[in-house]
């Protein structure tokens, strides 16, 4: 049932992912990226990571994949441009450095027997929500209040880049 | 417990499967005669102008972020519920400084007005002899009559 499972999330994956990057529409490129997050989601909780699956789902494919959004109405890129209009040099660098890693990828993934490991009892317990709370607020007390500092940060940065859009559209009125 | 989130997978095939059908069925029952007319972007009636694709207020991207800032924070309260019990203060503690930290940066959003939003000023009609009703635009007040501020976020309308 697992590898039926894992089948199918990793063919969606890697099919939303390949739509993502040849859909002209970017609109399009972005809900195909949600695609591929949750079926990467997916992958998680065959892992038995429920929580990072939840995470993933809601923080990536939910309000990172907004802000995504709102960058493409932003900027309003109506410029729908194919990847292969026209032939560059750079897109064929590209094409063979992508190539390498993904030599690289299945060169070292050649040795591996089972990919779908059975998941003991003590492995699954690992991923549960409980877990991740019992460590994340003793042992990695520290990280985690960075982890506010950060959001903090964050949210300064952004809105100093913000007032600046503000003050530009002002003068320019 | 793992095996719980089948039920979440069978859900999703199930409502991909029921869009799908009815899609099929739909396309088997109905009549198929298109014209200009309705062929339109239907648009509450209007006729439909320019694009779709407009550009956006910038001020939508801060209340996403704020969305994305606060997400975050719930997230990691979940786990922090499911091991109150047995932490107990300290775990009170850790999660009052976190969320002290956070509200710092919202504190900071709300006192410098990034939430204010702009009211646009309403276009009244005015009846003028001699032309008729002409859209009359409200005249844009001097700049010098105020000193400039130093946050452009507060130089809205409400403020004004």
């Amino acid at each position: 049932m697992a590898t039926y499972a894992f089948v199918l999330l990793a063919v969606l994956a890697v099919a939303s992912a390949l739509a993502m990057v040849l859909n002209k529409n970017t609109v399009n490129s972005a809900l195909f990226l949600v695609l591929n997050l949750m079926s990467v989601a997916g992958l998680y909780l065959l892992l038995h990571a429920q929580f990072l699956a939840i995470i993933q789902i809601l923080v990536y494919a939910g309000a990172i994949m907004v802000l995504f959004l709102f960058v493409i109405m932003l900027l309003n890129v109506d410029e729908e441009e194919s990847l292969f209009d026209k032939f560059r040099a750079i897109y064929l660098v590209a094409f063979l450095l992508g190539v390498v890693v993904f030599g690289q990828i299945v060169y070292s993934l050649g040795g591996v027997t089972d990919l779908l490991p059975e998941i003991s009892a003590d492995m699954a317990y690992v991923g549960t929500v409980e877990a991740v709370g019992e460590v994340l607020y003793t042992t990695y007390l520290m990280p985690f209040e960075m982890t506010a500092i950060l959001l903090t940060a964050a949210v300064v940065g952004a809105l100093m880049i913000a007032q600046y859009k503000v003050k530009t559209s002002d003068q320019e009125e | 417990m793992i095996a719980d989130f089948g039920n979440i997978l069978l859900f999703l095939i199930h409502g991909a499967l029921f869009v799908a059908l009815s899609l099929f069925v739909a396309k088997l029952i109905r009549p198929h005669r298109p014209n200009a007319e309705k062929l339109m972007t239907y648009e509450c009636g209007e006729v439909p102008i320019g694009s779709a694709r407009v550009q956006f207020n910038n001020r939508f991207y801060i209340i996403g972020l704020m969305f994305l800032i606060f997400e975050v924070e719930i997230l990691l309260l979940f786990p922090w519920v499911m091991v109150f019990q047995d932490i107990g203060w300290f775990a009170f503690w850790a999660m009052f400084v976190f969320v002290f930290l956070i509200f710092i940066g919202f504190a900071y959003e709300l006192g410098k007005g990034h939430l204010q939003w702009d009211i646009p000023r309403p276009v009244v009609p005015k009846y003028v002899e001699g032309v008729g009703v002409v859209d009359d635009y409200p005249a844009k007040e001097p700049a010098s009559s105020e000193p400039a501020l130093d946050e452009p976020a507060l130089q809205t309308g409400v403020n004004r």
